[in-house]
């Protein structure tokens, strides 16, 4: 077994709203390992972005975290000071987001930007900072990067404004690296290129990654472990291969089934009926009642636990009635 | 994925039983602020209607023995509660009066100048290119004249009548509804939504009716009432050189720049006309506040929500896009 | 479906003026010369990334913008010489589905005026607003909502069903093409199937044909007869789907298809990835001779000189690709 990167366990976050209050996480538990892709897998709506807002401390202000422990080298993200955990984002932790436009600053050449996380935690120079900043430029494949480092941000294509937030994410080598839909906004083409550079850096700087994403197909291309979220909650996690191939939760079967590949053109896809429950009116029970094929009585009484067998573990009362 | 777009996922607050939903005046009770400010504004309608019938006499006649009489006593009568101006003249009266004219100028100014502006902003910003340029040159041309200084030349040219009042304030206040809703406009029509019904061959006079009027609208609204202030002012400095409002008729600008003179003495001569128009400019802010949230069927559940609630929540996350 | 196509584009070209571009041009070709068929009750995929000019043809062909060249039939007709009154009647005949059920549809109407929206234009439709909103509950039930549906407003629903108010708006005069404009991409995936399933369910019962326009290969695969591929303003490869995802001949169809990540771990091993180099060149600044040269492995002088013709597949004539040296998989698999 690799070394462990971040251990999240418990992970509860809460938001208040007009409606009132709920979990939008509820008792999320994951480990990544160094070198390794962990991925998060659900719908809009499921948590998987929140789980990673609370991880990073970036959550709005109607979240809080109410329970749970984020361990990264012995020491609880949610515990520390501010101070601490701005000494951690970056050196240990790193997020790369979907939009790269918006996380990065309009009005700052993106030299200075990538400097940024040298001249605040190593206190370089500014010449040898922006000497950093062109070598990570380089290392990320955007050309020239000697002329465009003096560029602003909307002077770059998509993919090299994606390139350029990796560069920043990865600059301090974090142990690490949380993506969250890093290339829901890209081209296939470019979101190849994208996923095959952030391959690449987690390789060399052994760095736990966790993918957020609700494609299926990058999930089984890049990621070596999923855990599968519905309504706030890990329902389905283990090897992806394992996981893939064999189902066990019916809301992962459901997902499967729902890409269109195999199916005859013409023929109907198979498609789970219904839409995820409203936050603020989960049923007692299984949050996946409602739509899902096998329900039965004890579905609506008792909310199924994760419980693992075996490098696998399934919230679903038919865990063992799915497996076969 | 953020925060904002979880909500419209899950079926909006109201879905279950969606309660008054045109319910206009339950909707009104739930903001207990627009309610009083409704009722303020009746208030000021009925007096602006009935107000000189009602004030009689008192308002005309003076009585010298009442001269500077201070406010807040019952002695000389109702009409004197609010005291007495320097002819003696029941300044309850005088204000009531007043009403009257001041909503005579200020009331056309700003329809006049909402429906021309708004009507041309949208029509420029809807069709873009040579006319909108057009449309906002001519705004720019209006707007670079000091607006005052353009009405006292024309006033002095013309007669200063109450219609040539409101023609040249409307003509001047113009470009400010016009620079709002061409904004608005240009924005809107690039929205798929305007799209979809150019792809049903919808006229753009139709399609700027149905989708970009109702749209524009509260902010529009939003803008005549910092306007209406600002109109009465203006109407107030007119009178005050002398070529506005003509005495022995009286304005409540009117009253706030006679009775200035007199503020360390007899304070309320000009304080209480001036109290009129804010508390009348504040009411029609928040009345035009409500409209906006009354109006928008996304933010509409917010008046049926329990007042206590709403508050606890802090922070709004079901914003729609 | 009948072999005389009811939609029929030849050589249409659309250029837009720009703010200046980095070398001083500022004139964007955004469609160059473009000609596709659609014949009754087939669907037609539409490929390409970002900036393809995708959009723009879809614009173009709902008549939102004016084509510099070219022609447009319809039926035989031509929409851009029609009149008012025969204008409104080409235009119930093509209608569109749009990407984004969230901002397509008007949040201060409720469902049923949003669908009844086309017959405030469309008057002679129906007679009666009691006709009109028999016709509304028909669409709803179509579409998959509820009667009930009927008085809500967007925001009230969930993003599925938004599209199928979408489609429900679209289907309201009775059109014989609907354009769909990436109309799942913005949907989750097992809402993106039900709308899928409605969408086929829709055109087996009314026999609409689709112009389906799409970034996503594995739902153009899963809902085309046949593919259009569009790189830079210019179709470089069509066929029928099977055709185009089996053997491509257009090197940017291949890079296309094995950059998609794909679930199947055999379909993974088997495939190798050809990652592109670069990036999209500008539109403003579109390479000479053929336009993907600047990122093609197999690229020669020749490339840089001539633009590629349209070259048929000997064997299946339907299948053409604008290429110097198209791809034969076959034989190379066959090695």
């Amino acid at each position: 077994m690799t070394a462990i990167g971040m251990e999240v366990s418990g992970l509860t976050v809460e938001l208040t709203t007009p409606r009132g209050t709920t979990r939008a996480v509820d008792g999320v538990s994951f480990t990544a390992h160094r070198g390794r892709t962990l991925a998060l897998l659900g719908e809009s709506g499921c948590g998987k972005s929140m789980t990673a807002q609370a991880i990073v401390g970036l959550l709005e202000p109607i979240a809080s975290v109410t329970a749970g422990s984020v361990q990264v080298d012995g020491e609880d993200l949610l515990k520390v000071s501010r101070k601490r955990r701005r000494q951690l984002a970056g050196p240990t932790l790193s997020i790369v987001f979907q939009d790269a436009l918006t996380a990065l600053n309009p009005v700052l050449k993106v030299g200075t930007q990538l400097a940024e996380p040298y001249r605040i935690h190593q206190r370089m120079p500014a010449k040898r900072a922006r000497a950093k900043a062109i070598e990570l430029m380089r290392h990320v494949g955007i050309p020239e990067p000697e002329s465009r480092v003096d560029s602003y941000p909307h002077q770059f294509s998509g993919g090299m404004r994606q390139r350029l937030l990796i560069a920043m994410a990865v600059a301090l080598s974090p142990k690490v690296l949380i993506a969250d839909e890093p290339t829901t906004a890209l081209d296939v083409t470019v979101q190849a290129q994208i996923l095959a550079l952030l391959a690449q850096l987690r390789k060399e700087h052994d760095m736990a990654v966790v993918l957020i994403t609700h494609d299926l197909a990058v999930v089984a291309e890049e990621a070596d472990t999923v855990a599968v979220m519905y309504s706030g909650r890990i329902v389905e996690t283990g090897p992806v291969d394992e996981v893939f191939e064999d189902p066990r939760h019916p809301y992962t079967r459901g997902l499967l089934d729902s890409v269109p590949v195999e199916t005859e053109r013409g023929a109907d896809l198979s498609s789970i009926p219904g839409a995820p429950p409203d936050l603020f009116a989960i049923p007692p029970g299984c949050p996946y009642q409602a739509r899902c094929p096998l329900v039965q009585d004890v579905c609506r009484a008792e909310r199924p636990a994760l419980e693992t067998r075996a490098g696998r573990a399934v919230a679903c009362h038919l865990a063992e009635g799915t497996a076969q | 994925m953020t925060l904002l777009e979880n909500p419209p996922e899950a079926p909006a607050p109201e879905a279950p039983d969606r309660p008054a939903r045109a319910n206009w005046f339950r909707m009104l009770l739930a903001d207990p602020a627009a309610f009083v400010s409704a009722l303020i504004l009746l208030l000021v309608a009925f007096v602006a209607v009935f107000g000189r019938q009602l004030a009689g006499d008192s308002a005309i006649k003076g009585d010298l023995s009442l001269s500077r009489l201070a406010p807040f006593s019952l002695d000389h009568g109702w009409q004197y509660v609010l005291g007495g101006d320097l002819l003696g003249r029941s300044l309850l009266g005088r204000l009531m009066v007043a009403t009257q004219t001041t909503m005579s100028v200020v009331v056309p100014v700003v329809l006049i100048s909402l429906v021309i502006g708004a009507s041309v902003g949208m029509w420029a910003g809807y069709h873009r290119g040579r006319r909108e340029t057009v449309a906002m040159r001519i705004a720019d041309v209006i707007l670079s004249f000091p607006s005052l200084l353009m009405a006292v030349v024309v006033l002095y040219i013309f007669s200063p009548s109450i219609a040539s009042i409101i023609a040249i304030l409307a003509i001047t206040r113009i470009p400010v509804y016009l620079r709002t809703a061409r904004a608005e406009s240009a924005e809107l029509q690039t929205r798929l939504f305007v799209d979809a019904a150019r792809t049903f061959g919808t006229p753009s006079g139709a399609i700027i009716r149905r989708h970009i009027f109702p749209i524009v609208l509260p902010t529009l609204l939003t803008v005549a009432t910092v306007d209406f202030c600002y109109v009465m002012l203006a109407e107030s400095s007119l009178s005050f050189l002398g070529i506005g409002v003509q005495p022995p008729d009286v304005s409540w600008g009117l009253m706030v720049a006679q009775g200035r003179d007199q503020l360390r003495t007899q304070w309320w001569l000009s304080v209480l006309p001036g109290l009129a128009i804010v508390i009348t400019t504040v009411s029609a802010n928040l009345l035009a506040s409500w409209v906006r949230i009354a109006t928008d069927p996304g933010q509409r559940w917010r008046l049926t929500v329990p007042r206590r609630r709403r508050r606890a929540a802090g922070p709004t996350v079901l914003e729609t896009t | 479906m009948t072999d005389s196509p009811l939609l029929d584009v030849q050589g249409i070209s659309k250029t837009f003026q720009v703010p200046k571009g980095p070398n001083g041009n500022d004139r964007l070709r955004a469609l160059d010369r473009i000609d596709l068929t659609l014949r009754q009750g087939e669907t037609l995929g539409l490929v390409g990334e970002s900036g393809c000019g995708k959009s723009t043809l879809a614009r173009t062909l709902m008549l939102l913008e004016r084509p510099d060249q070219g022609t447009v039939r319809f039926g035989g007709v031509d929409p851009f010489a029609l009149r008012k009154s025969e204008l409104l009647r080409w235009r119930r005949r093509v209608q569109m589905v749009f990407q984004d059920p969230y901002a397509s549809l008007n949040p201060r109407l409720t469902a049923a005026q949003i669908i009844a929206e086309p017959w405030h234009t469309h008057r002679d439709l129906f007679r009666t607003s009691r006709e009109r909103a028999a016709r509304v509950r028909e669409l709803l039930h179509l579409v998959g909502l509820r009667p009930s549906d009927a008085d809500r407003y967007p925001q009230e629903f969930s993003g599925g069903q938004r599209q199928r108010i979408g489609i429900a708006r679209a289907l309201a005069l009775g059109p014989d093409v609907v354009i769909c404009d990436e109309p799942v991409s913005a949907l989750d995936l097992s809402v993106q199937a039900q709308v899928l399933n409605l969408l086929n369910e829709l055109q087996q019962a009314l026999s609409v044909s689709y112009l389906f326009i799409s970034h996503d290969l594995s739902v153009v695969r899963h809902v085309a007869d046949r593919v259009a591929v569009m790189y830079l303003g210019r179709i470089v490869e069509t066929g029928t789907t099977d055709e185009v995802f089996e053997n491509p001949r257009h090197p940017y169809t291949k890079a296309l298809l094995s950059a998609a990540p794909t679930l199947r771990r055999a379909d993974r091993e088997r495939k190798q990835k050809i990652l592109l180099k670069g990036e999209l060149p500008s539109p403003l600044d579109p390479p000479s001779g053929c336009r993907f040269r600047t990122r093609c492995w197999q690229a020669t002088e020749l490339c840089a000189n001539t633009p590629p013709p349209p070259t048929a597949d000997p064997t299946t004539p339907g299948h053409t690709a604008e290429c110097h040296h198209p791809l034969d998989t076959r034989v190379s698999a066959a090695r």
